[in-house]
């Protein structure tokens, strides 16, 4: 277990790694560079030269490269360029990281309460209208756009029902406390239950949008996983030795079912990150989706990098957490 | 020598037959078993009624969908749009064109950036994990450590990243950008079931026969691998269309919005959303229905492919 947890973290490396090379490289060709974004249309060709001198752009891309590394593991990732500029893009990525990752913990917690309640449900309901129902509505959830969604939701909920806030991750003026960064966090930290159930609301129609493919997914793997199960063998001969059926439902049929359901909650990590960055804008939320779409547009190097190697390392981490919690969902993998 | 050739030749016939002619071809019986379900038969309906509409569209089309003639209407300051009124049944866009002609017309776009985006993906796909599943060895393992990293960023964000590699954008670079994100997906999937193949009774068979390596390949691996890689390549229809319309919304559209295509209207429209809903609706409703007519042949051809169901 232990090699393996190894060997596979030696992978994650290697993965960041290679794909920091291609990143830097990928960068740096793309049409206009961080000069031209920050100068516009006062650009002379002197101001430019010094630009890029300044930016260290002027170098040759390995020592660039090579210079980005060495300070990178002592955790100077450069300085943001456009995003925030002057602002270290450590920083610009420690701020944004919390509203993200608080907005894609709620949508993927929605998904899953929704998801395997209803995956199960709907498989041993087979065929009858809860199961057809549920079927359709994952179907749809998959082939909607999920920033129209996100525009629709704000458009029923907060333009014309005023239920709920349109915009941002908190009111502006609260009396707010920062300890964490995220603002939910916060609030029950310290006790500010108001400031607390505010962020929640903000982020109730955002995460809902942003839940749907997971929930298709989720709910559709469940249902597979639950029917696979229902079929076999131990679970019929469960039945026939007389067991309660909340037990075999439990300990037989649910726990097997999990493997496959908890393989899929973590590929949906990269969905969840692709999808941030279509809720945060239609929202208006300052995470990394936000930083992302503003980085490409002033071509901001720095910024671009951390973020598209952190949200790439999360994504593999979490797989990886995922491959060692079989193991604690299924024996027969810890003796291999 | 000409006895070795056509010994085998008999050979590789022989071993042919015995992996097809096994009572009921699996593809006969996927087909029995489709055109019974009723989920292929909506998807199918779907689908073929709008490639009928994108065939039809420039016949029944009542306007020319880039000519701006309701431009007297459009107002900046006033945030006004033309509505519905007698001859254009939607109203006009935000540049005064026919909104009517331009969802009709936007179907030809919108499947062939599905099509094309999913063909590009595939083939890229497709030659990658053969070599990869066929060969094994160091060239399995660099195909899919570069598979590995691409992989590994989020697929939107793949999709920005290649789209903002090109200084002008056009249908075709959005086109490029979806496709290449699908090909670590085809690739991975291929890879995976050609694996598999690859130690099955059937190719250890053909192998111990003396069949060469290429026909083991493309005869016996790769026809038998091609079941999911079919079915995913149906959802990618869908994934592509709805991939399409994000790159526009983050402002990675095709630049010249001339010739309509369903996700650049959708994109364009998120500035007068609040206002105008309608100019998102009409899209938004054509890519839902068409990426929903792709999903559910796509599910329907897994439940059909999968040997596990075949009863």
């Amino acid at each position: 277990m232990l090699r393996y947890t190894v060997r596979r973290l030696g992978q994650l490396m290697l993965v960041v790694l290679a794909l920091s090379v291609l990143l830097f490289a990928w960068l740096r060709a793309l049409p206009g560079g961080p000069v031209s974004a920050l100068l516009g249309d006062r650009a002379t060709p002197e101001s430019e030269a010094a630009l890029r001198a300044d930016l260290g752009l002027d170098q040759p891309i390995v020592l660039q490269y090579w210079r980005f590394v060495a300070r990178a593991l002592s955790g100077d990732f450069g300085t943001s360029t456009g995003v925030q500029r002057g602002t270290p893009a450590l920083d610009v990525f420690l701020q944004r990281f919390p509203a993200t990752l608080e907005l894609a913990v709620l949508a993927i917690l929605i998904a899953i309460a929704v998801g395997i309640p209803l995956g199960y449900l709907a498989a041993r309901r087979r065929g009858r209208i809860l199961d057809n129902l549920s079927i359709t509505w994952s179907l749809v959830g998959i082939a909607v756009p999920v920033f129209f969604l996100a525009f629709l939701l704000k458009w029923i909920f907060a333009v014309q029902l005023g239920w709920l806030p349109a915009s941002g991750r908190q009111t502006g003026g609260i009396d707010a406390t920062r300890v964490t960064g995220f603002y939910v966090l916060d609030g029950i930290l310290t006790q500010e239950w108001d400031a607390a159930l505010d962020a929640f609301v903000h982020l109730l129609l955002p995460a809902i949008a942003l839940s749907t493919i997971p929930f298709a997914v989720i709910f559709r793997i469940t249902r597979a996983a639950v029917l696979d199960v229902l079929d076999e063998d131990y679970v019929r001969t469960a039945r026939s030795k007389g067991l309660a059926g909340a037990v075999i439902r439990r300990r037989h049929v649910l726990r097997n079912a999990m493997l496959p359901v908890v393989t899929t909650i973590g590929l949906q990590t990269g969905a969840l990150l692709s999808g941030a960055v279509l809720t945060e804008r239609v929202f208006n939320i300052p995470g990394l989706g936000q930083a992302l779409a503003l980085g490409f547009e002033r071509k901001d190097f720095p910024v671009l990098q951390v973020v598209i190697l952190a949200s790439a390392m999360t994504y593999v981490l979490v797989n990886l957490l995922v491959d060692l919690s079989y193991a604690a969902i299924d024996p027969r993998i810890r003796t291999r | 020598m000409a006895i070795g050739t056509s010994r085998k030749e008999r050979i590789d016939s022989l071993a042919e037959s015995s992996a097809t002619e096994t009572g009921v071809s699996l593809a006969a019986s996927a087909w029995r078993r489709l055109r019974r379900n009723p989920v292929f038969l909506v998807g199918a309906s779907i689908i073929g009624l709008f490639v009928l509409l994108a065939l039809i569209a420039p016949l029944i089309a009542p306007h020319d969908p880039g000519v701006r003639m309701l431009a007297d209407q459009v107002s900046r300051a006033t945030n006004s749009i033309p509505p519905a009124q007698e001859g254009h049944p939607f109203g006009g866009d935000q540049h005064g064109r026919d909104l009517f002609s331009r969802v009709l017309l936007g179907s030809q776009q919108t499947l062939l950036v599905a099509v094309l985006a999913t063909v590009i993906g595939l083939g890229g796909g497709l030659t990658l994990g053969t070599l990869a599943g066929a060969f094994g060895g160091w060239v399995d393992s660099l195909v899919m450590r570069i598979v590995d990293v691409m992989l590994s960023v989020p697929s939107l964000l793949l999709a920005v990243s290649i789209g903002a590699l090109f200084s002008a954008q056009t249908q075709f670079t959005v086109i490029l950008a979806v496709a290449i994100v699908q090909i670590p997906v085809f690739a991975r999937l291929l890879r995976g079931t050609m694996l598999a193949q690859r130690e099955s009774d059937h190719v250890l068979a053909a192998r111990s026969l003396g069949v060469r390596q290429r026909s083991i390949v493309f005869r016996h691996m790769l026809p038998n691998a091609l079941g999911p890689v079919i079915v995913q390549s149906t959802l990618v229809l869908a994934v592509a269309i709805i991939d399409a319309a994000a790159l526009s919304f983050l402002g990675l559209g095709a630049a010249d919005d001339s010739v309509p295509e369903w996700g650049q209207m959708l994109g364009n429209a998120q500035n007068v959303i609040d206002s105008h809903p309608h100019l998102a609706f009409w899209p938004a409703a054509c890519i839902i229905v068409v990426a929903l007519g792709f999903t559910l042949v796509g599910e329907s051809l897994r439940d059909a492919l999968d040997p596990k169901r075949r009863r």
